[in-house]
């Protein structure tokens, strides 16, 4: 971690500056603080989506055969895709997670941030895609609505919500490291050893990662078996 | 020359009679408002949210005098039960979003927390910032929708009548509860961060105050329960404008599933309130006693077993919704187990106590109150956790004095105990301690008055969130509503009194009370950097007596020890 190019003085921050150790010392003291703190975020994220997979669980113990049909409805090719996209995503921020420890690897780093924002996007492409599909097949919960149980609504209440309540975390994502490349572009020296790379591409995996329940939630529920 | 010193009372002396080279104090780091608004400095966002934190109090409390004004009759004669229904919903949602969550550790705890554990700030300062704005942002919302007409569905917002059939600006409200969830997620993230990596060295996990073990299994609720919260109000929100069937039955929807999902946040939302104010009472309980605190270790556990068996305690405000009796027999247990750490802070308080050194100053009396009121409060819950009597009393009186035993009587009384015990270290004055003490008793006596003769209306079957009633519960009304009026001179005493020491009030010397903790080592109010150099901490807190000695009677009461660093 001892790389001479990395801008230690412009990186630290209050109140790490102020703990009387040597200046690298104090960095990677920093580092460690931001990097738990995004944990203890991303715990709370982990209760936030716990509580919509709660109601889905429960909804769905209690109108199996309901789901099962409702869920027949998703289009599994967009769902596929776009999981193909964001775990390529998550390889691309993992790169340049690493990468940025280094400061002789800052254009690495900088590609793989690039590559990882437009994964993101072309995410909401898709899903920008298959929401035009949603609509034009009746599968918006209301009047008209495509399928005749009621409790068919549900699935699809649910999976409006979780698509944007996923698709917010995602352009949220996208935005901070939209805001990386644009500070890696300005000032390249503020990239390496920076604990906001790793905080954010943390907050990336954790978005990531919920895709992986919902997934199999939307797209798999009703065609296993 | 004296006459400049009172003209400044943020400047710790005067520069031109002793040039001490001391570093100026926190208050005077800067007096414009944009200073303040702009400021990363956890002290003065204390500050902004205890200005934001008294404004909502009083907002809440207007609210509560119109209900209690309303009720001191049988008839409807102040308000009709449409804005009786929107007021009692005021009350609730403002008190509990924008005064009881937020309070003690937004206040104190943003204050007190790097001062107690020897760190420079809190970990992540602009973070500490944002809370605040977001807090005022959520609380303005909500205030909005009172503007906007009103919510009527009561604090908890149950479904289906929040999302099918109210017609009031149920959804405003929610936001604003929703963006307030941020800043208490953002302020608990800072505080576990903060206890974990900036403790001063020799600051061991076996040495915290208590108080900041309190604000850190605080913010461990903070973390884990509020996001459940936030998904719920989403849910509400959806489903109200854009007609997504979550809980609607007539759709397959689960009314009972919000309930879960509402209880599973607002019961260690409980937790929440209570547990800073214990951190409190522990502090000042010891200092006025002139005791260690009795069982340490035990307190630390206590305060852990509450936050954690407190997640598990939800289902006992569902005994009467619907749900299977084995079920009902787990909460019911569950609520009773949470009652023993709670019963072993009561034990050890009073053990603190024992032949203590005990002075009567005015933080100690809120304190012995505090002790006092929660015991009641507590009890009553026990009541309450037992099947059969909360089927009976169910949504009556007897639950609404229950909670506020807790909420207000405990937890306001540590407030207002924190409050003057630490004001000298937060403003550098003194505040007149015979109007603060008769305050303190007056709050005690009107408390009672207000809510104990509510568990006698709830128990002969007085239902609760309705503005009119039978005529034989007009005495406990009467008396209610009479002790609303002194609880509300109780209250606005300090408003007073504290505001005129501002001004007025004698400098305060760096360690008033002679107490033990870390806060005290340094100037009141403290430098921009806490400290002078960077204090280092060699023994337990509460060090009030060598350990082990004997309590000692008859005798001068004890100073402090001094100095731990």
């Amino acid at each position: 971690m001892s790389d001479p190019a990395i801008a230690t003085e412009a990186l630290l921050r209050e109140p790490w500056d102020g703990l009387k150790l040597p200046e690298e010392q104090a960095l990677s003291y920093q580092r460690t603080g931001a990097t738990f703190g995004i944990w203890i975020f991303i715990a709370s994220e982990v209760l936030f989506f716990g509580a919509l997979f709660l109601f889905y669980t429960a909804v769905r113990a209690e109108h199996a055969e309901a789901f099962a049909a409702a869920a027949r409805e998703t289009n599994i090719v967009y769902g596929t895709v776009n999981t193909a996209l964001l775990l390529t995503s998550g390889l691309t921020a993992a790169a340049a997670s690493r990468a940025s420890e280094h400061a002789a690897l800052i254009r690495l780093t900088r590609w793989c941030l690039v590559a990882t924002a437009l994964l993101g996007l072309a995410f909401l492409v898709v899903k920008g895609l298959e929401y035009r599909e949603d609509i034009a097949e009746h599968l918006v919960p209301g009047p008209g609505f495509k399928l005749p149980e009621a409790s068919a609504q549900l699935f699809f209440g649910f999976y409006w919500l979780s698509t944007a309540i996923h698709g917010i975390h995602l352009m949220i994502g996208i935005g901070l490291v939209a805001r990386l490349i644009v500070i890696g572009w300005r000032h390249p020296e503020r990239i390496p050893g920076n604990p906001q790379v790793e905080v954010t591409l943390l907050y990336w995996g954790f978005v990531d990662m919920v895709w992986l329940f919902l997934y199999p939630a939307l797209y798999l529920a009703g065609r296993s078996g | 020359m004296s006459t400049r010193v009172a003209e400044s009372p943020a400047s710790l002396a005067d520069p031109d009679e002793l040039a001490l080279g001391l570093p100026e104090s926190y208050l005077s780091a800067g007096s414009t408002l944009g200073s303040w608004l702009t400021t990363t400095d956890h002290k003065r966002i204390a500050i902004l949210y205890a200005l934001s934190v008294t404004l909502f109090f009083f907002i809440g409390g207007v609210a509560a005098t119109m209900v209690r004004l309303e009720l001191f009759t049988p008839q409807a004669d102040l308000v009709g039960a449409d804005t009786y229904n929107k007021l009692f919903t005021l009350h609730g949602v403002i008190m509990v979003w924008f005064f009881l969550i937020p309070s003690i550790p937004t206040t104190f705890g943003n204050f007190l927390l790097p001062l107690m554990i020897g760190a420079r700030d809190l970990a992540f300062p602009k973070l500490n910032l944002a809370s605040w704005y977001l807090n005022v942002l959520g609380g303005l919302t909500t205030t909005a929708a009172v503007l906007a007409g009103g919510i009527d569905t009561g604090w908890t917002f149950y479904v289906p009548y929040s999302t099918t059939f109210s017609n009031t600006a149920v959804t405003v409200g929610v936001m604003g509860v929703f963006i307030s969830g941020f800043s208490t997620i953002a302020t608990g993230v800072n505080f576990i961060a903060t206890t974990h990596l900036l403790r001063a060295p020799g600051m061991t996990w076996f040495r915290l105050p208590l108080f900041v073990w309190a604000m850190y299994t605080t913010s461990i609720i903070f973390v884990l329960a509020t996001p459940v919260l936030a998904l719920t109000l989403i849910l509400v929100a959806a489903e109200r404008t854009l007609g997504l069937p979550i809980f609607d039955p007539a759709r397959g929807g689960d009314p009972i599933l919000y309930q879960h999902l509402f209880w599973f946040y607002s019961h260690p939302a409980v937790y929440i309130m209570l547990l800073p104010g214990m951190g409190i009472v522990s502090e000042v309980i010891t200092c006025f006693a002139r005791r260690r605190i009795f069982g340490y270790e035990f307190m630390v556990y206590a305060l852990v077993a509450i936050a954690v068996i407190g997640f598990f305690t939800w289902g006992h405000h569902m005994f009467t919704s619907g749900m299977s009796p084995y079920a009902a027999l787990i909460f019911s247990f569950l609520s009773f187990v949470v009652a023993v750490p709670s019963a072993i802070k009561v034990f050890n308080w009073t053990a603190t106590l024992y032949r203590g050194q005990v002075g009567f100053e005015s933080p100690m009396l809120y304190v012995l109150g505090y002790i006092g009121l929660f015991t009641v409060g507590g009890l009553t819950g026990l009541f309450l956790a037992s099947i059969p009597i909360d089927v009976h009393v169910q949504d009556t009186y007897f639950v609404v004095a229950h909670f506020h035993y807790i909420m207000v009587g405990a937890t306001v009384s540590a407030y207002f105990a924190g409050l003057h015990f630490w004001w000298p270290k937060f403003t550098g004055r003194m505040y007149p301690e015979t109007w603060a003490k008769f305050a303190a008793v007056l709050m005690f006596f009107g408390f009672n008055l207000t809510f104990f003769p509510q568990f006698i209306a709830g128990y002969l079957g007085m239902p609760r969130r309705y503005h009119v009633y039978p005529p034989e519960f007009q005495v406990w009304n009467v008396l209610s509503s009479s002790g609303a009026a002194v609880l509300a001179a109780a209250y606005l005493m300090p408003l007073g009194y504290l505001t005129w020491s501002l001004f007025f009030g004698a400098r305060a010397v760096n360690d008033p009370w002679n107490a033990s903790g870390l806060e005290w080592r340094t100037t009141s109010p403290p430098p921009r950097d806490n400290f002078f150099g960077r204090p280092a901490v060699l023994g337990k807190p509460y060090n009030y007596h060598p350990e082990g000695a004997e309590p000692v009677h008859d005798q001068p009461r004890m100073p402090s020890q001094g100095s731990l660093t």
